[in-house]
């Protein structure tokens, strides 16, 4: 253990702990005929790349049908990709073998969004917390002991242990479901909306919870949400995403700084600020229409049908560009890669 | 005893709400879903009730419309442009259902019928208070669809409502509770299964709404950013009761009740980096058979012995509009929520608060 501290030490800017490279995830889509055809593919995620750092959290942004959970799901193996890679160490984990990925499932852990449906309602929380050491045969050695000093951890009482998932109120679900996922001493928690089911007052608890933890245990963070005030109090980089492609990607501070693509922007502009006289005097850039059918996207840029750029402020000429041609994920100098032809960073708060 | 502005004359007031409660009987005991609650609605402004799941915001607005079941008891005074709907039969209250005061609720799939296009929903609300025309009621429903921003309307108003996104549905959805001017709209959490971009579009088209019929709007929410760019006057409610009356700028920059400031350290924020926040321990309490005192006193940092004892009434402070439900308001008023709340995450359990804490 002592190892990886100073690995963190002495890399934290070089080597990932998680590399997704190009991963692309489609899901086929069958007629409604006696034979149920394939007759076309939702293009859920389609050529995603990211590192995740040691002791970093990454926060994965975007509406929903962006492809947000999907490239979370993808990522553990949960689900396969159709292509791309993902790298855990330096391994491969497209190409592992069934046993091989097994072990490496405990550096990798998820926590779910909803605390009542990821509990099983008939396990105490003991139990629930503890089959994970039983499935990776660690529960003989002291893993009662390890059940209590978990949801120590994780600020649930451990003589509560016996009691079942539904004497709990969500907050202390969702940290039941915590230190289900820590039991096997991750590198790597994926959080899929694991506050989104929260009220606030709770929701504030647990955001600090693992913020502690992280800090604690070295721990590297793949924060899916949909609410960027919350990504932005957790995350060190955030990356937007919008229909299946990270449109940009910037430490946390510079995107809500100067955030360039017109879709971060338009983004950061629609979520209200609990304050109100800034309310009142914002500037809002409001897109219109809704997002496009990841079954059939749009060509080029997938954000241009709802762009207000591109029906506001670029020339004709220039709208080709965003129709025939696909934006690269570059820095276009702005400090941070960007997916916009004609990327622009602005001030908006 | 009803908390009155001194600005307000009997002619404003819309909609008057006085010591108004629900319960429920249940097996386990009665469920004290609101328990006393007091406001006024003027003519053209806009009401935000802010509150956490199972505060009762969203009871009040059922009783108000007469929509609750008939096992729920309801006592208190709600008049409407001086009549009391407590006490009107269903055929009165579907007079003014629609036409004097409508609502919008937040799943747009399950407030509009499947089986029938928008156009033809927009219009039967129309002919339901009108006497006109079929044709002339497409029209207009035609219309409203335009002023709700829904493009290409008359094609539109073909569509059955899964057709369209969720957020064209609430736009339907607001078109139909504009449709006969009413006096009054409730929008219960209009946003909450939305997107944020879409959210936008949303309250924009609610602004609208209400611009154009110069109803009072009382917007319903637990996202305290919509309520700071939406609401004139917000209440806060806990446990069933409000706990915080004033004006946005009053309730967010001066909260008096500990409430308040502790959900406002709760929140993370877009638009500042915050460092740490500051939870609010422990939950909720259940609503069922509450104890005496101040049901807010297990989490409240400021509790001490009269808090358990006595519950606080609404009271004002030195600026008379500005109410809170708390025995030590003064010693909120002008403190962060770092001052009262501490940031640590151990244990979110208060003493006394684990026995029977079982929700739901």
């Amino acid at each position: 253990m002592t190892e990886t501290a100073l690995e963190v030490e002495s890399t934290t800017s070089r080597t990932p702990v998680l590399s997704a490279r190009d991963i692309v995830k489609h899901f086929p889509v069958h007629g409604g005929g006696l034979l149920r055809r394939r007759i076309g593919d939702v293009h859920a995620v389609c050529g995603v790349s990211f590192d995740l750092y040691p002791n970093e959290t990454l926060g994965l942004v975007g509406e929903s049908g962006c492809g947000k959970s999907t490239t979370a799901r993808v990522v553990l193996n949960l689900q396969p990709a159709t292509s791309g890679e993902v790298e855990f160490e330096g391994q491969n984990l497209n190409t592992l073998a069934r046993r091989e990925m097994r072990r490496l499932r405990r550096s990798l852990q998820i926590v779910f969004q909803d605390p009542y449906a990821s509990l099983d309602p008939r396990i105490p929380v003991n139990e629930i917390v503890a089959e994970p050491l039983r499935i990776h045969g660690l529960y003989e050695n002291g893993g009662k002991e390890r059940v209590r000093e978990l949801l120590a951890t994780v600020g649930l009482r451990p003589e509560h242990g016996n009691r079942f998932p539904h004497e709990f109120s969500g907050g202390q679900r969702q940290r039941i479901g915590v230190a289900r996922a820590l039991a096997l001493e991750p590198k790597v928690l994926v959080l899929d909306e694991p506050v989104s089911a929260l009220d606030v007052s709770i929701q504030a608890g647990v955001l600090n919870l693992l913020e502690d933890l992280q800090e604690n245990l070295g721990l590297s963070y793949l924060f899916v949400s949909h609410d960027l005030s919350v990504v932005r109090h957790v995350a060190d980089r955030i990356a937007v995403m919008y229909l299946g492609k990270i449109v940009e990607i910037a430490p946390a501070e510079q995107l809500f700084e100067q955030p360039a693509h017109p879709y971060t922007q338009a983004l950061i502009s629609a979520i209200p600020v609990p304050d109100p006289r800034k309310e009142r005097t914002r500037q809002r850039i409001v897109i219109t229409g809704d997002v496009p059918s990841p079954a059939n996207p749009p060509s080029g840029c997938r954000f241009r049908t709802r762009c207000p750029k591109f029906a506001n402020q670029l020339s004709d000429g220039q709208r080709t560009k965003c129709v025939d041609e696909v934006p690269e994920l570059i820095d276009r100098g702005h400090g941070h890669p960007s997916a916009c032809h004609y990327a622009e960073a602005a001030q908006l708060i | 005893m009803t908390p009155t502005d001194p600005t307000t004359t009997a002619g404003d007031t819309v909609l008057e709400v006085e010591d108004l409660t629900v319960q429920f009987p249940t097996d386990e005991g009665l469920v004290e879903a609101v328990r006393g609650v007091n406001y006024e609605l003027r003519r053209g402004e806009v009401l935000g009730i802010v509150g956490e799941s199972g505060s009762g915001k969203s009871v009040t607005s059922l009783a108000v419309m007469g929509l609750l079941p008939k096992t729920a008891r309801v006592s208190g005074s709600v008049r409407f442009n001086g009549n009391e709907l407590l006490e009107s039969t269903d055929k009165q209250l579907s007079r003014i259902r629609g036409r004097g005061i409508s609502m919008v609720f937040q799943d747009p799939m399950t407030s509009l019928n499947p089986v029938y296009t928008v156009g033809d929903q927009i219009a039967e609300t129309i002919l339901v208070h009108n006497d006109i025309s079929k044709k002339a009621a497409h029209k207009q429903a035609i219309e409203l669809l335009e002023t709700v921003h829904i493009p290409n309307p008359e094609q539109r108003a073909k569509s059955y409502p899964h057709e369209l996104s969720g957020g064209m549905r609430q736009r339907v959805v607001i078109a139909i509770a504009m449709a006969n001017q009413p006096d009054v709209i409730i929008a219960d959490e209009p946003t909450t299964a939305l997107d944020v971009t879409v959210q936008a579009q949303i309250l924009d088209a609610l602004r609208t709404a209400q611009k154009e019929t110069g109803a009072a709007m009382i917007l319903i929410t637990h996202d305290l950013g919509v309520i700071a760019g939406q609401a004139d006057r917000v209440m806060v409610m806990y446990a069933g009761k409000p706990v915080e009356k004033g004006t946005a700028d009053e309730v967010f920059y001066t909260p008096r009740m500990p409430y308040t400031l502790g959900l406002l350290g709760s929140l993370p924020r877009l638009d500042v980096k915050t460092e740490r926040l500051t939870p609010i321990a422990g939950s909720p309490p259940s609503v069922i058979n509450m104890p005496p005192g101040c049901p807010f006193s297990p989490r409240c940092p400021l509790s001490d012995d009269i808090c358990d004892q006595e519950e606080p009434d609404l009271e004002s402070g030195s600026d008379s509009g500005h109410l809170a439900a708390c025995h030590f308001s003064y010693r909120v008023e002008g403190h962060e929520p770092a001052d009262l709340f501490r940031p640590n995450a151990e244990d979110p359990l208060p003493a006394g608060a684990t026995e029977g804490e079982v929700i739901e």
